[in-house]
């Protein structure tokens, strides 16, 4: 049976693993690559890392890093941040990533995702949306990490990544991100109800039910969390422990 | 110990020569028929999408290559299919290697969302005893990406459930081919790949 996933995401500021994120005794902290070796050793299914850097030179760097990770981790990793045209995709496939995530870019340039489909196939493309739900009950997609409001509603938007190619969806509510008061297990739910592709949970994770409900309330094929995993409330172990007790397929 | 991946229209290569590296071996990249046809191991890995990818074998005659080679080969995930009889995706007559056929996966109704496509994460295998396969514990977790799968065979020599039961290993002689990706699939990947590398061929 068909495992549900847990990734962790770690966010990647000119090459480093940015401040906030670290491991009690663990020397490496600022390392990406040995990060996400001990998250691999720890049993996660697949890795996630965000490049937050700004400038040209510490792009460079974080393909740099894409390289090394691919020569050292023998688990499945998405990279994602900046990612705005067929060039960039190249550089980080030819690097060794396995998927890249695009989330303005395509809400910019939705026929971004079918170029990426046609060049290297529907498997390389995590389309991560941003949504927030107004006060009308729609969940608006958001621009820019959430800066900017569109008018692309949720599921129409989901659905349209779907059939231009892309390969899951990854989906974070704005409100639900950082609070620690779980997933959005409803929208979740309808999204994977919606979509013949999986759907990755990400935002929201305080506690090991709250994984358990994103699987079971909100149907989803993965989720994924970056603090709760990072300053150690909960270890990846102990997760997948708890998850296969509730009855949930996991990878131990 | 000389080991080649074959180079061609697909993705995905440089991660299996990584995995390579990691298990204690060099592996080079080629599509020199001449080093193909003299390494002790040949990899024919891949990310991609059958028709395209058979055509560009056969404009190169590396079909009739691989078919030919008598040293231990392995293929993965389109090297796989590639290495079945035909492929559903865009109707492509394959090589011919293992004599079934490549289906799309279909979700059966009333509930066609339950299972997704493609197949993409960790899915358990059900093991022959073969020397490919040792010291795994009993059905070990690897990872697939992929939308087609080989049925199942008289060459089939591990299965996945997925919508149907599939074949997620085939062997015939010297051919072995894998519709996950051992590259991508931490230590069990590892093992199956040093196995490979390192189990005796007369």
């Amino acid at each position: 049976m068909l495992a549900k996933r847990i990734i962790p995401c770690l966010d990647v500021k000119d090459g480093k693993t940015v401040k906030g994120v670290h491991f009690v005794n663990f020397k490496d902290a600022g390392d990406p690559v040995a990060m996400g070796a001990e998250y691999s050793r720890q049993g996660a299914d697949e890795l996630v890392f965000l490049d937050i850097t700004a400038s040209y030179e510490g792009r460079k760097t974080f393909v740099d890093l894409v390289r090394r990770v691919a020569e050292n981790i023998s688990i499945p990793f998405t990279v994602g941040g900046g990612i705005n045209e067929l060039a960039d995709v190249e550089k980080l496939l030819t690097a060794g990533a396995d998927k890249v995530s695009v989330n303005s870019a395509a809400l910019r340039r939705p026929e971004f995702i079918e170029e990426i489909a046609k060049h290297f196939g529907s498997q390389v493309i995590v389309a991560a949306i941003d949504a927030e739900l107004n006060g009308n009950g729609e969940w608006i997609c958001y621009l820019n990490g959430g800066h900017i409001p569109t008018d692309k509603e949720l599921f129409a938007w989901a659905r349209e990544v779907e059939s231009r190619g892309a390969g899951e969806v990854l989906f974070t509510s704005m409100s639900h991100d950082g609070v620690k008061h779980g997933y959005p297990n409803d929208a979740l739910a309808k999204l994977a109800d919606t979509l013949h592709i999986p759907v990755i949970a990400s935002g929201g994770a305080g506690t090991k039910e709250d994984f358990k409900d994103a699987f079971l309330l909100g149907k989803a094929d993965a989720a994924l969390a970056a603090s709760v995993f990072h300053f150690k409330e909960i270890t990846i172990p102990e997760l997948k422990q708890y998850l296969a007790a509730e009855g949930i397929p996991v990878r131990l | 110990m000389k080991i080649v991946i074959i180079k061609y229209n697909a993705g995905n290569i440089f991660s299996v020569r990584y995995a390579v590296k990691r298990v204690g071996f060099e592996a080079e990249i080629t599509d020199d028929p001449a080093v193909i046809r003299a390494a002790d191991r040949v990899i024919f890995p891949g990310v991609g999408e059958a028709g395209t990818t058979m055509q560009y074998l056969r404009e190169r005659g590396m079909d009739e290559l691989i078919r030919s080679l008598t040293q231990p080969v392995l293929g993965i995930c389109i090297g796989m299919q590639l290495m079945c009889r035909h492929s559903e995706e865009s109707d492509t007559d394959c090589l011919g290697i293992f004599d079934t056929p490549v289906e799309l996966f279909v979700p059966p109704e009333p509930n066609p969302m339950h299972y997704k496509v493609p197949h993409m994460g960790w899915n358990t295998l059900e093991y022959s005893n073969i020397p490919l396969f040792q010291d795994l514990g009993p059905n070990p977790y690897v990872y697939f990406v992929h939308s087609y799968h080989p049925t199942i065979c008289a060459h089939t020599v591990a299965v996945t459930d997925h919508i149907v039961p599939f074949s997620s290993a085939l062997q015939k002689d010297n051919f072995y081919a894998l519709q996950f990706h051992p590259e991508k699939s931490g230590e069990v990947g590892a093992r199956i790949l040093h196995r490979f590398i390192t189990m005796r061929h007369d």
